[in-house]
């Protein structure tokens, strides 16, 4: 049997870490479809950045941080972390406050790649 | 690609973040979302700038569920679930926004 050409994917990231299960099911459903050897990227925008912010400590919310597994990502092949720079910059935050390398995007260039995937999963 | 929106642009920003993001294509807005298609609303006037570069549709079932189908603003195509499937089946790509 042949594998099936690789679809690009992409996962557009909305809403901050703890608050609700998506951010959390998101990762999990990124690290699925990585092992299905698909072209994924990530996109992080509005609270969605707050995922990337270094730094939490989730001890006293009895509550695993999942934050190191953004930087595990690169393991699995997945290299491709987009955020948004309106988004950022509405929240006070820069790059050097993110966990992870990734490319800032305007709101015109993220519109234009989201337009390219084959797949995209809002989360 | 279609932009799918479902949720009313006074309860979440999901409306605005679309119209900053999507350069071209289609907006379909349906449950709650079609509020945001309604004459009057606070939402208006970024939604008819917006029309300059999106081809805007209304789900109508959702509209005169909410007893808003008559307050459509004009440029606004309304669709049944049938024109619904043809809009996914008739770009490239989708996303549903949450």
């Amino acid at each position: 049997m042949t594998a099936a050409s690789p679809k690009k994917f992409m996962f557009v990231n909305r809403k901050a870490p703890y608050g609700t299960i998506y951010a959390l099911e998101s990762l999990e459903v990124v690290l699925i479809s990585a092992a299905f050897d698909q072209d994924v990227s990530l996109v992080f925008i509005d609270d969605g950045v707050y995922q990337l912010k270094k730094g939490q400590q989730t001890k006293g919310i009895e509550t695993k941080n999942f934050s190191p597994t953004y930087r595990a990502l690169d393991g699995y092949d997945v290299e491709k972390l987009y955020v948004e720079r309106e988004s950022l910059e509405a929240r006070g935050l820069t790059e050097e406050d993110l966990i992870v390398d990734v490319e800032v995007l305007g709101s015109a260039d993220l519109g234009k790649l989201m337009d390219e995937q084959d797949v995209v999963v809002s989360c | 690609m279609l932009h799918i929106v479902n949720k009313s642009p006074s309860e979440r920003n999901t409306l605005d973040t679309v119209l900053r993001i999507a350069q071209s294509g289609s907006l379909l807005l349906i449950e709650d979302g079609v509020y945001a298609a309604t004459r009057g609303n606070a939402a208006e006037g970024r939604l008819r700038s917006a029309m300059a570069q999106l081809k805007v549709y209304a789900l109508l079932p959702d509209l005169e569920a909410r007893a808003v189908a008559d307050r459509i603003i004009d440029g606004v195509t309304t669709v049944d679930y049938a024109g619904f499937v043809d809009l996914v089946a008739g770009h490239p790509n989708c996303q549903s926004w949450l």
